[in-house]
């Protein structure tokens, strides 16, 4: 074992044996590394890691050296350094850190004052947004989950929900952003309602497509050992479909975050979609980059956790079918 | 190794499933005819008896199969077990199919076929059937531990199966099957995906868990020398439509359990003879427009 590894890394890897000695199943350490040896001609194979470091140091570099030659006008293109100044303004950071040593009473100066951009901070944008998705997200997986699940068990609801979802699904938001206004008001109802929206058909049809993966053996074979069909349902649909859930969890979060600027275009008060919004009407650029960058960095971090979380709980996903 | 008696089997047999004029119709869609997947089926299976199914492919084996199991309804004849009808699929038919989970060694081949449940470990694939039954946890696992040591996968009750080889998953899916202790075993070509030496290995495997358990067995199998070796009765079924033509009862499974050495039975005269007489029966039945 390497002793020198993260605290972090080795609560996850704890984490991930406490999962697998709950499964009963034990991680030996040569496992992992025996399943990922590639045949020749796989497609995709080796790491990728190390290459996407690379990349995004390349695209930062650009950004500082297009600035920094002055090839884009600053209004087009802010420098990283401005767009970082930009975030210690709004975000208050500096105050904060002040408040805190007050707290602590290493300091006791009077903090500065800071009110962030349009009447709130960065954070306070942050979690507005972050309020609105995941409410519509959770939303959605409790209703789109079983409705999937029941539309791949059951050719009643198939028929129920599949031309509403198929219908609905290839619509931009931005289409039905004035029905939803018109019909759930201007307040939170009506932006969660459209995130919603989003989330829910690609929940819906992986959850489908999930139960449609299991394998009739697999069924076939719980049957021939006695099990009832609600057992089959539980014990064998469900857990066979889990791999494909994550996956339209995956597809869903994503899709939420694509929705969030329109959802918040009417009458946000806080919300990284209206600030970005707003500071465009100023031609605020480089508050603009803030919040691309800010939606950017939390659906990202979002989907590595996903990621990880399908590794550990769906270890046998992609070794078969 | 103890002494294997054959003594015993010449006790009344009793026939445990009655297959009468049993035919299968597939309906076709859109212009292709009906498709007649079996016609005219009659098999009684007795009691112990290893009958083992061969013929080339669509000659409707796993259509058999899946009608003796009960996840097919046959359109005409009927199907009992120990006189009893059959209604769709019971405890009393256990069902081993060809599963390959392999650890990535495959890649980029998919197979579809994969019985085994991958979120479960050995033993809990093998408890499954009694803890749906509600089995006690300490009954099931200990049932569940004996048929694991009768198949040789002891030590290896807490591995995830989908990292386990070939073979070792063909024991995990017997040792399953064995454990709802069913009357009947249901073997859809367990070994096709197996390679040339383990396949032999898990061929003398089987026969042995069969002479252990008592069980009567219907095997489906492509390759001729498994076969002949395995069978208490050979049935050589024909395509289009499905039907069984001819039935060959065997004896090689007898010299292999009194005296072992497989491969010694395989080379003997009269089973090469054997052999060649089944093939050109298999290859002189197929039309040669297809």
């Amino acid at each position: 074992m390497n002793t020198r590894q993260k605290p972090a890394t080795n609560f996850l890897r704890n984490l991930q044996i406490w999962w697998f000695a709950f499964l009963g199943k034990r991680i030996r350490s040569g496992d992992k590394k025996a399943a990922v040896i590639d045949s020749y001609g796989a497609p995709g194979r080796g790491k990728s890691g190390l290459i996407s470091v690379i990349t995004v140091s390349i695209i930062l570099l650009l950004w500082w050296l297009s600035t920094q030659q002055e090839w884009v006008p600053p209004l087009f293109l802010p420098s990283p350094y401005i767009v970082w100044q930009k975030f210690l303004l709004i975000s208050c950071a500096p105050t904060y850190w002040q408040e805190f040593q007050n707290f602590l009473g290493l300091t006791s100066s009077t903090p500065t004052e800071c009110i962030g951009f349009n009447d709130a901070t960065l954070w306070q944008h942050t979690i507005a947004s972050l309020k609105r998705v995941f409410t519509a997200f959770v939303i959605a997986v409790i209703f789109g989950v079983p409705i999937g699940i029941s539309m791949g068990m059951s050719r009643i609801p198939r028929g129920v929900f599949d031309p509403p979802i198929e219908f609905y699904r290839p619509i931009p938001p931005l289409a039905y952003l004035p029905l939803t206004i018109i019909w759930f008001g201007i307040g939170d109802l009506a932006k969660v309602i459209l995130i919603f929206l989003a989330c829910f058909a690609p929940l819906a049809l992986n959850a489908r497509a999930g139960v449609r993966s299991v394998s009739i053996e697999q069924i076939h074979a719980a049957y021939s050992m006695g099990a009832s069909p609600t057992q089959v349902i539980w014990h064998v649909v469900l857990k066979g479909a889990l791999p494909e859930i994550l996956t339209g969890m995956r597809v869903a979060i994503a899709f939420g975050w694509t929705t969030l600027v329109a959802a918040e275009m009417v009458a946000a008060k806080a919300g990284i979609g209206v600030m970005v919004l707003n500071a465009a009407r100023y031609l605020a650029t480089d508050i603009v980059f803030l919040g691309i960058i800010v939606i950017g960095l939390i659906a990202y971090s979002f989907d590595l956790v996903m990621r990880w979380v399908e590794r550990t709980f769906v270890p046998w996903k992609g070794k078969a079918a | 190794m103890m002494s294997r008696t054959t003594k015993g089997d010449k006790k009344a047999s009793q026939v445990v499933l009655n297959l009468e004029k049993v035919g299968v119709v597939f309906p076709g869609n859109l212009g292709s005819g009906d498709v007649t997947a079996l016609k005219n089926v009659n098999l009684a299976m007795r009691d112990r008896e290893f009958i083992v199914a061969l013929g080339a492919s669509g000659c409707g084996k796993t259509t058999l199969l899946n009608v003796m199991a009960g996840f097919i309804k046959p359109t005409a004849g009927r199907i009992r077990i120990k006189g009893k009808e059959v209604d769709g699929p019971s405890k009393d038919r256990g069902v081993v199919f060809e599963d390959v989970w392999g650890p990535g060694k495959d890649r980029g081949v998919v197979f579809q076929k994969h019985a085994l449940l991958p979120w479960l470990n050995v033993l809990q694939n093998t408890a499954f059937g009694l803890k749906l039954q509600g089995v006690g946890e300490r009954e099931r696992l200990k049932i569940s531990r004996d048929n694991l040591d009768l198949v040789g996968l002891k030590d290896f009750e807490q591995h995830p199966v989908f990292q386990l080889s070939g073979g070792m998953q063909q024991r995990v899916g017997l040792a399953r099957a064995l454990t709802s202790n069913p009357d009947i075993l249901l073997m859809d070509e367990p070994l096709g995906a197996l390679d040339a030496f383990t396949r032999e290995t898990m061929q003398e495997l089987i026969l042995n868990v069969w002479h252990k358990t008592h069980k009567a067995v219907f095997f489906i199998t492509h390759s001729v020398e498994e076969a002949l070796f395995m069978a208490t009765r050979l049935i050589v079924m024909s395509p289009r439509p499905g039907r069984i033509t001819h039935e060959y009862e065997l004896t090689f499974w007898k010299d292999f359990l009194d005296r072992g050495d497989a491969r010694k039975i395989k080379s003997r005269a009269d089973f090469i003879k054997m052999r060649e007489t089944v093939l050109s029966i298999i290859h002189g039945e197929e039309e040669p427009e297809l």
